[in-house]
Order: C-alpha cells, then sequence, then structure tokens
C-alpha cells in the first residue's frame, strides 16, 4: 500500500466508526484530495461530512474549532503547511489555548493534518518544515507520521483524543510503498527505536528518518560502529524516555531534521538531551539541519539547502572523526 | 482602437500561447519541475490588461508567463528562469510561479492565494503619498475571492480612496473546485460592488478586455479611488502539471475552445481591418523563433552557482555581519 492509502484507510475508518468524525478542507471532498489522501470518502459519506471548504484557511481551522464545540469530532486538512500560515491565530490563540483558559471547561477533539516539507522545486513559499511554530507553542499536541503504521495508527490515536492534534506528514511519503504493521497497542507518544545500535543514536522522522536510515550503513561501515536510530511519532510531547535510554546506551546524540537549524525544533532536543544527559555524552550532540535560507527553486540549490542521506552520512562521520570514535 | 495595439496584441498574445506550449513540452522532457501553471486560454486578459494599463505597478498570482511576457520582458530570461538557470529573471531561484523585475514594475508571481492583494493596497498608497500619478493593476483568480485577504483589500483600497484597479480572473475554478462550490455570491464582481464599481467582461475577447482596462485606468488614476473588473475566462490545461483536471467535461471544454481567444482576436482583427493575413504569418514565424532562440537559450545558460544558495538573503550591510 502508500503512504497516503494508510492515512485514507485511518479517515475511513473513523469515519465508519463515529459518524461525528467529519473532514473539511481545500478539495478534500469531489476532487478527492490534492495528494489524493481523502479519495472516495465524499462519495461515501457525502458532502456533509466530507466538506469542501474555499481557499479560507483561518476558516477552516476556526470552522474545526467551533465544530469540535458543538460537538463534532472534525479532521481538517491544510493542503501545505505553507498555507497553515494563514491560520496561525485559530492555531496558536485560540486551538492551543481554549482548554486552558476556561479552566478546562472547553475540549477541543480536534485534528489539523497538513503535509510539510521540501518536495521537488515547488521553491520558497512551497518548501517549509514548520514544526517550531507548532511545538513551541504550549496547549498543542505535535505529531509526525513518519510511515504508514504511524499513518494509520496515529491519525486513528488522533481523531479519537479530546485535545487539538497538529499533525505532520511529509509530501515526498504520499507515494512511498510501505505496509501497515499490525500494531494494537501503538502509542504517538511512545517513540520507535527502528534501528539497534550501541555507539551513536541518531533521532529522526517524516521524510529525514528515510534519509537517515539509508545513510546508516555507511556511517556503520566509514566508522566502524553500530547506529540506533529513533523514530518519533510526537514532537510535543517528546518521548525522552525512550531518548534517554538510548543516549546512556551510545553517549553520542544526533538529530536530522529537514527545517532550518536556526530556532529548529532540533535545537530544542539537543537542549534537552544536554540539560537530562550532559554527563552520559562523550561527544557534543550533533544537529544536522536544512540550511538558514529560503527554499531555492534550482534542483541543484535545493538539494544543498537541506540533507540527503549523501550529506547525514558525511557530517555524522566528519563529526564521529573529529571526537574520537 | 488602433491598429498598432491590435498589432501589438496578437504578437503578445501568439508568443504568450507558444512559449506556454513550449514551456509545457519541455516540462515533460524534464528542463522544467516543480508546479507549472499555464494560462493558455487566458491570453486576452493578461494581454489587453497590460497593455490598457501602461506602465503602472502589475501584481499577480503565479499563472503569470504571459503577464510577464506582455509587461515586456524577455523570453529569454522568462524561460531560464523556469529552467532554473543562472540567467533568469529571478536567477533561477524562484522559477515559474515567481517572477519578478522591478525594471518593470512586475511584483510577482506570488504562489500563496489572495496574499498579494494587500501588497497591491499598500504600493497604490505608498505611489499616491509619493506623488505618482500611475494606479496599481492587481490580478487574482475566482479562488482568492472566498478569502479574508480579498474583503480587506477591497474595503481598504475604497476607504483610503487608492488607485488600484482589481481584475478578477474568473476561469471558473480553484484547482478542482468550481466557482459556484466556493463562492455564495455566484457573480464575483458583485462581490466587490459595494466597495467600487465593479462590472464583468468577456475575458476572451481581448477589445472588450482592451476598452474595460483602459476605462478603468482613466477612472482610478483621475478620481483616485479603485475599480474593479472581473473577466470570464478558462484556462484549457489542467491547474497545474500535477493535476489530471478530470473535473471538467469535454462538452465544457468544447464550448470554450470555441472562443479561443487568440483565434478570436485573428478574426475580429481581420474583419475590422486591423489585421492581414500577411501580418499574422510573419507574427507567427517571428514567434516561433522567438520562442525556440528562448529554449536555447536557457538550455545552454549556466546553472547558478553554489555560492548563490546564500545570496540575496539580505542587503550587503546584512549579508557582512550574518555569518
Ligand atoms: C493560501 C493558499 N491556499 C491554498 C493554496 C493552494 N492553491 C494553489 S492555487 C489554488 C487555486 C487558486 O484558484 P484561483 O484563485 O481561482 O486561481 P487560478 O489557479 O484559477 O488561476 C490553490 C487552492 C495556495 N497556493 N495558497
Ligand atoms: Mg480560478
Amino acid at each position: 500500500m502508500l503512504y497516503r492509502e494508510a492515512l485514507n484507510k485511518a479517515l475511513d475508518e473513523m469515519m465508519e466508526k463515529d459518524e461525528t468524525v467529519v473532514i473539511l478542507g481545500e478539495d478534500v471532498g469531489f476532487y478527492g484530495g490534492n495528494y489524493r489522501v481523502t479519495e472516495g470518502l465524499y462519495a461515501k459519506y457525502g458532502e456533509k461530512r466530507a466538506i469542501d471548504t474555499p481557499i479560507a484557511e483561518n476558516s477552516i481551522v476556526g470552522n474545526a474549532i467551533g465544530m469540535a464545540i458543538g460537538g463534532l469530532r472534525p479532521v481538517a486538512e491544510i493542503m501545505t503547511v505553507n498555507f497553515i500560515l494563514i491560520a496561525m491565530d485559530q492555531i496558536v490563540n485560540q486551538m492551543a489555548k481554549l482548554r486552558y483558559m476556561s479552566g478546562g471547561k472547553v475540549e477541543l477533539p480536534m485534528v489539523v493534518r497538513t503535509p510539510q516539507g521540501v518536495s521537488k522545486q515547488l521553491a520558497a513559499q512551497h518548501s517549509q518544515s514548520l514544526e517550531r511554530f507548532f511545538t513551541s507553542t504550549p496547549g498543542l499536541i505535535t505529531m509526525v507520521a513518519s510511515d504508514a503504521t504511524a499513518a494509520y495508527y496515529g491519525l486513528k490515536y488522533a481523531i479519537e483524543l479530546d485535545d487539538p492534534v497538529i499533525f505532520l506528514e511529509h509530501e515526498l511519503l504520499y507515494p512511498m510503498k510501505m505496509e501497515i504493521q499490525e500494531r494494537k497497542d501503538f502509542d504517538p507518544f511512545k517513540a520507535d527505536v527502528v534501528k539497534e545500535g550501541k555507539d551513536i543514536t541518531v533521532v529522526s522522522y517524516l521524510k529525514m528518518l528515510h534519509d537517515t536510515l539509508q545513510a546508516v550503513s555507511v556511517i556503520e561501515k566509514e566508522l566502524g560502529v553500530s547506529v540506533e536510530v529513533i523514530n518519533l511519532h510526537s514532537l510535543n510531547p517528546l518521548d525522552m524516555e525512550t531518548i534517554s535510554k538510548s543516549v546512556k546506551k551510545t553517549g553520542r546524540f544526533v538529530i536530522v531534521t529537514e527545517e532550518p537549524k536556526t530556532g529548529s525544533f532540533a535545537g530544542e532536543i539537543v537542549s534537552k538531551v544536554t540539560e537530562e544527559l550532559f554527563y552520559q555524552l562523550d561527544a557534543p550532540p550533533l544537529r544536522i539541519c536544512g540550511e538558514d535560507v529560503p527554499t531555492p527553486y534550482n534542483r541543484k540549490l535545493e538539494l544543498l539547502s537541506i540533507p540527503t542521506p549523501d550529506k547525514i552520512a558525511k557530517q555524522i562521520i566528519y563529526w564521529g572523526r573529529e571526537n574520537g570514535i | 482602437m488602433g491598429k498598432s495595439i491590435v498589432e501589438r496584441a496578437y504578437y503578445l498574445m501568439k508568443l504568450g500561447r507558444v512559449f506556454e506550449e513550449r514551456a509545457k513540452e519541455e516540462y515533460m522532457k524534464g528542463n522544467i519541475a516543480g508546479f507549472l501553471h499555464l494560462a493558455i486560454g487566458e491570453e486576452a486578459v493578461h494581454v489587453g490588461a497590460t497593455l490598457a494599463f501602461g506602465k503602472g505597478d502589475l501584481f499577480v498570482h503565479y499563472r503569470e508567463h504571459v503577464w510577464a511576457l506582455a509587461r515586456g520582458m524577455s523570453p529569454k530570461t522568462v524561460m531560464a528562469e523556469l529552467f532554473g538557470k543562472k540567467t533568469g529573471v529571478s536567477k533561477g531561484k524562484g522559477g515559474s510561479m515567481h517572477l519578478f523585475d522591478p525594471a518593470f514594475n512586475f511584483y510577482g508571481g506570488n504562489a500563496i492565494v489572495g496574499a498579494h492583494l494587500p501588497h497591491a493596497v499598500g504600493a497604490a498608497y505608498a505611489r499616491k503619498y509619493l506623488g505618482h500619478s500611475e494606479g496599481v493593476l492587481v490580478a487574482f483568480g475566482d479562488g482568492a475571492t472566498n478569502a479574508g485577504n480579498y474583503y480587506e483589500s477591497l474595503n481598504l483600497a475604497s476607504l483610503w480612496e487608492l488607485p488600484v484597479l482589481f481584475l478578477n480572473e474568473n476561469n471558473f475554478y480553484a484547482i478542482g473546485t468550481r466557482v459556484d462550490r466556493a463562492s455564495a455570491v455566484k457573480e464575483l464582481y458583485k462581490k466587490a460592488k459595494e466597495f467600487m464599481p465593479a462590472v464583468r467582461i468577456d475575458g476572451m475577447n481581448f477589445f472588450e478586455v482592451f476598452d474595460a482596462v483602459s476605462k478603468a485606468k482613466e477612472y482610478i488614476e483621475t478620481e483616485g479611488k479603485p475599480y474593479y473588473i472581473e473577466a470570464l475566462t478558462y484556462r484549457y490545461e489542467p491547474h497545474s502539471m500535477s493535476d489530471p483536471g478530470d473535473y471538467r467535461s469535454p462538452r465544457e471544454l468544447k464550448v470554450f475552445h470555441d472562443k479561443d481567444p487568440v483565434e478570436f482576436l485573428k478574426k475580429e482583427g481581420i474583419k475590422r481591418g486591423l489585421l492581414t493575413q500577411e501580418f499574422i504569418k510573419q507574427i507567427d514565424e517571428r514567434v516561433e523563433k522567438e520562442v525556440e532562440e528562448a529554449v536555447q537559450f536557457a538550455l545552454k545558460s549556466p546553472e547558478p552557482e553554489d555560492k548563490e544558495l546564500y545570496t540575496d538573503i539580505f542587503c550587503e550591510v546584512c549579508t557582512d555581519v550574518v555569518p
């Protein structure tokens, strides 16, 4: 199956099971979604549950908040993360704060799904990773779906949760072939160790997780080490327990993300690791991130602006040697 | 209307048509990537409005190749931008959706729907403040008329009495959503009527577009107030190269193909004695040649150097202080 089909299956099953679950967004209904994630749901559940909206992101999120207040479980799709910026007031001032400001009385069981990241030559306004804005906002849960299993179980979990969730996908994962592993007990707030190792801990998610996994064998061969790779399903809350257990074993920590480095979520995770595990570390933590530039259109420059399997391998090998591995 | 204007219009519309058909081919060959939005079918709006509007600032959305060519930007540098080359109008950094050139008062190329409407209002404010007489033209799709930015801009342009021409290119679709499924008010110009004079025109007819925009320009520049035109048009191609475009019926496509703006101008121009078969033939040959040259120029142009990744982020002062 394709990654996007795992998301579709999650939506379909939740809509089947609970008639208060509705989806809304631009072209999600009749058209079937720009990335085909919501395909078939309009035909199956009708226009009252697969709701086509105009190009009005502020309203898409604002309406979803109202729908949640009114008794529904809306799943809003923002076509790509770039357009979520228009809805940031609703997300930061409303969605993230209503429970708290109301002393816990107003509950928002809602999800805002959106793909982010650099796809291929879509240029600066269509090639961004913005997780930092969500993870740094108290009151928001930020989940990431890096594979079909996390897409399927994670999205179902998010829809059932009584809190607002930002659910991040990646544009380049949609057409990727992968299977949903049977994981009845899937908990998005627990990270997965996707590859065990004893010398270096590498944490990643979304597209960069796949690039990291591709880089691992080169790193292991060049440095003569074994690498442990952790796949996060949630950025906030963050499963520090799994990370901590791994770092205590390896003594070395690397985070790979696609976002520009300055002010990144990667920086936050390094702070946490440094604060909590300083004396366990045998090397300074390493951040491998995108460059601090708007994403260029030209393919060569675009690839220079983000980590690639090759660059991930080179940077870790260089850092490893510098730090006496 | 003078013969020279119509001749110029035919040249630009044909240039736009052939340029975009070629861009589509080059996309299939892999020379162009990302989102490529073609305006084939909308040339009468882009060319008619540009010719009638004169030199004032243009703010348009991502379907903008023909606007740029009509403004006088070179097919070579525009094609090179689509190819992502160093010689492109935006040095290969922007691509198809982001053509900018202040030398032509051309400000994009904006890929966030509706985001450029406030820019146009602000630019008109600045121009007026600085004592310029030219107005500002902002073009946007039917889809943009449902966004908050749209209403905020109509209100402010009217409240502050600014010379903005709002040109709504209603091609009936915002990707796969037909205009009547997204807008409560079906005749879009009525969504502006309370704020300013607003008219609806046939955007497949160059003469009608040219006359309406000339009148609008006269109004905004003498009255110093905004004006609104809804031009009914059609994009023959899907939304972009990644849209299957299967939500439109063959019948609907035929209706609009029968109104092909380039063919219409040709027929009508000849009928009115403003164009000749001879002239048309000359132009058609010239355009083929120019587009071929543009492609060759783009192909031969160098890629931007790696260091370009870090240039153009800040002005020189900040480039020196930011490591
Ligand atoms: C704020 C925002 N939301 C969504 C998109 C994705 N998107 C790109 S073009 C488009 C449709 C726009 O339609 P319209 O305004 O009618 O212009 P047309 O493409 O028909 O020229 C959409 C939804 C976007 N670019 N910006
Ligand atoms: Mg449209």
